[in-house]
């Protein structure tokens, strides 16, 4: 469905210097780096996948989902999707792709949300009827029969994500392409989200590819993680293996009376607080049943808690783990 | 075409969501343009003539120029406003829409603020078309709406090229507002007179003279070769490198993505 | 006087990043300056007898205006202080323990300033060795210059003091788009900046010379060549300073008011 090979991409870019000096030299002469967006990117992904494409800002995310929807020109490399390459057929390509931008909105500000969708139908000649069975199906799923007729301006941000998913969708893309889809929403719009993502991949069969800061949607939605930093994919596994790697770390947390207990070997001490402690555990050296023997042994322990960390902590070590 | 007029409408349903501000900034426009308008009255309260031509002379000069501009940033103020379109993002959005760009661009923006500015070249026309004292004859009919209509292409390319440079760089843009607004503002004189070099760079490199002053005589009747008629026909190629310059600027936009 | 420098120091540094920006800037300019020289040129050619100014004096009148265009035209407002009003963060600014009248008139000012004096120097420079008929002179005596630099600072503080009274309205309109071209597109024509008032016929120029308008660009751009001289100039700087404390003593009262609304509306 979706294949990448050996994709290369570097840009030019001025360097802008502070300073009153520097600034009046800069009108004279003007220095340029190369930034090296990607570098030697290739992975392929089959229909009806769920891929979670993860990495620090700047590390070549975006980049890559521009070429992924032909906005960008690699420099270099092969990138077939559907048979086709994006650049180059680019109306036949995006007909069967769907983009969201969690940040950017493709309604109309002033216009009621159902007018928008009107639009979009007309933009992709999508014939009336399948309009009608798509939109009813969407905004059913979507709880948005009430707000179609209120204009984009009025609607909380998580109705106007769940508009712009419905927008994407019309024309029933293969693809979906989700650019940080739960940017900003609160709690309960986080989950609908989420779940009708998960509900349209098994009903239709869609492949998803979303980039995210939030773990939780990795972990409520992807079985892969792609990661990547400093332009080169480092990692390409399901979240389990993932986990697996990290399971060394497990974290306790002791609450106690009296004195600060000395810890044992295969205990870390993460954060340490009068009468309380958070430990992380290798479980190869140390289990947990010891690590709490070793603790009551010293002080009265009040409580106990063992966890394991949590997918967030899990990137944060593995960018460190990467050095991106 | 059809769905060209649904984004009309879907403009139009827009911008009258808020009256208020339309009305009055239609009203700004048309004031903008008849400070222009009262400067060049005030002056022909003093002077008869400048190169020879009368206050209602300079007049038709003045609404076919003005005219030309509010039609081509009626229909193409999407390019002229590329650099947003570019800067917000939303040039990646059209590209991932099935159609080609160019439409969807036009359909991007239409302002219908700008109409003040047309209904006073309209007023205009109306106060110097009798006021010329041209004897009306189809001919010459057809030689103004030439000038009006390839005029407004004129305007649109040089908006086209606007865009284009948007591509390579925002900071230099500045300096084609000599050729889209100057282009306006110092055709309400005939370009003949600023002298023989501006005449010429404004026939030969940027064409906004084959529209306005040699087709102007054929109206006052000082030419009657019919070349002059069909001056402004002249101007229409302008519109090829306009296009195949934006088209560079694009593949560009395709391969850096700034 | 430390902050406000501080916002200078920042624009000014800022407006030389964008070289590209300050060039264009420059050549657009001065090709708008030569485009309306040759046609006041033309129209000089037509009548001379008619020409109310000596042909000297409109060539130095447009070479300075485009020179320092951005201290002289209303249309240049401040974006940021409109955002600012009408996305409610004005509430901010208030909690700040800064006069807020007196913070946008020098950011404003500051932002002005920065912008002409990057690009004046090279546009009156090339205005100078222009070929003779068409070259900015020199002012008439060392006394008419100190008068034209007195009177351009001036000039700079009425056209701020009235943009401050359009950013006031704009807090109770919200949507001043509109109200803003009307107000730019008047102030600027009676200021001179479409044609000079001496241009003007009777009575038209009359009333265009009470106005306040008449204290902006007018003023300083007359002097400079010697149009106003001697007790003429002395006076018209008396105006000045006049308009100047009217606009900004009513802009404060308006801004009272205005924050009070602010206050109660809760942002």
């Amino acid at each position: 469905m979706i294949h990448l090979e050996g994709i290369n991409k570097t840009f030019r870019v001025a360097r802008r210097k502070s300073g009153f000096g520097r600034a009046l030299q800069a009108l004279f002469s003007r220095e340029y780096e190369l930034i090296h967006a990607l570098q030697d990117v290739s992975f392929s992904i089959s229909q009806g996948e769920m891929v979670g494409y993860i990495g620090p800002n700047g590390a070549g995310k975006s980049t890559t989902i521009k070429i992924m929807c032909g906005i960008l020109r690699p420099d270099s490399g092969v990138c077939n999707i559907d048979g086709r390459t994006p650049w180059q057929d680019r109306i036949d390509h995006v007909r069967n792709i769907g983009v969201v931008f969690g940040q950017r909105s493709q309604l109309w500000w002033d216009v009621p949300v159902g007018d928008s969708f009107d639009l979009i139908r007309d933009i992709y000649k999508i014939d009336a009827r399948r309009y009608k069975r798509n939109l009813e199906e969407l905004v059913a799923l979507l709880d948005l029969e009430e707000i179609l007729k209120t204009p984009t301006r009025t609607l909380s941000l998580g109705q106007r994500m769940r508009c712009e998913l419905v927008a994407s969708l019309l024309h029933s893309p293969k693809i979906l392409f989700l650019d940080e889809p739960t940017i900003g929403l609160d709690a309960v719009s986080k989950i609908a989200v989420r779940q009708f993502i998960k509900d349209l991949n098994s009903r239709r069969g869609t492949t998803v590819i979303l980039t995210t800061h939030d773990m939780q949607d990795i972990e409520a939605l992807t079985e892969r993680i792609l990661l990547i930093g400093k332009g080169r994919i480092l990692m390409d596994g399901s979240l389990e293996e993932l986990k697996k790697r990290s399971s060394w770390r497990k974290t306790i947390t002791f609450e106690y009376l009296g004195p600060q207990p000395a810890l044992d070997a295969g205990m870390t001490l993460r954060e340490a607080r009068p009468g309380r402690i958070v430990v992380y555990l290798e479980p190869e050296v140390c289990s947990a049943a010891e690590a709490i023997a070793h603790i009551s042994r010293q002080v009265e322990v009040k409580d106990v808690s063992v966890a394991g960390i949590s997918a967030e902590e899990m990137v944060a070590g593995l960018y460190r783990e990467y050095d991106i | 075409m059809r769905l060209y007029l649904k984004f009309v409408a879907m403009h139009l349903q827009s911008q009258m969501q808020y009256k208020i501000s339309f009305f009055l900034l239609a009203l700004g426009q048309f004031l903008v343009s008849f400070t222009a308008l009262l400067g060049v009255s005030f002056m022909f309260t003093r002077f008869n003539a400048v190169d020879g031509f009368r206050f209602p002379e300079v007049l038709l000069c003045l609404a076919t120029v003005l005219m030309a501009f509010s039609l081509a940033e009626l229909f193409g103020r999407g390019f002229d406003h590329f650099p947003r379109i570019i800067r917000s993002g939303e040039l990646d959005r059209m590209l991932v829409r099935p159609r080609p760009l160019v439409p969807q661009v036009l359909a991007s923006l239409i302002e219908f603020s700008r109409l003040g500015r047309l209904v006073q070249a309209i007023l205009v026309f109306c106060y110097a078309i009798p006021a010329s004292g041209i004897h009306w004859t189809w001919d010459k009919a057809l030689t103004l709406c030439l000038m009006v209509l390839c005029g407004s292409i004129v305007f649109f390319s040089l908006f086209v090229i606007y865009a284009a440079f948007s591509f390579f760089t925002i900071e230099g843009l500045e300096f084609m507002n000599v050729f889209t607004d100057g282009g306006r503002e110092f055709g309400r004189y005939p370009y003949s007179i600023y002298g023989r070099e501006v005449l010429r760079f404004f026939t030969y490199v940027i064409p906004l003279a084959l529209f306005q002053y040699y087709p102007l005589l054929y109206l006052l009747g000082r030419r009657t070769s019919i070349l002059y008629m069909l001056m402004p026909l002249l101007a229409l190629p302008f519109a090829i490198p306009a296009y195949a310059f934006w088209r560079y600027g694009l593949s560009k936009y395709n391969s850096t993505g700034s | 006087m430390k902050p406000y420098l501080a916002i200078f120091r920042l624009r000014f540094i800022n407006g030389l990043q964008y070289r590209s920006a300050a060039l264009a800037g420059m050549a657009t300019q001065f090709a708008w300056g030569f485009m309306e020289i040759l046609a006041f040129a033309a129209f000089y050619k037509a009548n001379p007898a008619a020409f109310p100014m000596e042909f000297s004096h409109t060539v130095s009148y447009i070479w300075l205006q485009q020179a320092f265009l951005a201290l002289f035209m209303v249309w240049f407002f401040e974006g940021e202080i409109f955002d600012s009003i009408t996305t409610g963060n004005i509430a901010y600014e208030l909690a700040r323990p800064i006069d807020l009248y007196g913070r946008w008139f020098s950011q404003t000012a500051a932002n002005r300033v920065a912008k002409a004096v990057l690009r004046s120097l090279p546009i009156l420079l090339v205005a100078a060795l222009v070929p003779a008929p068409y070259r900015l002179s020199l002012p008439p005596a060392a006394g008419q210059f100190i008068l034209f630099l007195i009177s351009v600072l001036l000039s700079l503080g009425v056209v701020v003091s009235f943009s401050m009274l359009i950013y006031i309205t704009t807090v109770y309109t919200l949507s001043a788009a509109g109200g803003r071209l009307i107000a730019a597109a008047l102030a600027d024509f009676l200021a001179g900046a479409i044609i000079p008032l001496p241009f003007f016929p009777q009575p038209f120029r009359a009333i265009a010379e009470v106005l306040p308008f008449a204290a902006m660009q007018n003023m300083p751009l007359r002097i400079y060549s010697g149009n106003i001289a001697g007790r003429a100039a002395l006076w018209g700087i008396g105006i000045q300073i006049f308009w100047l404390a009217v606009l900004t003593l009513f802009g404060r009262v308006m801004m009272k008011k205005a924050l009070g609304k602010v206050v109660v509306q809760g942002g």
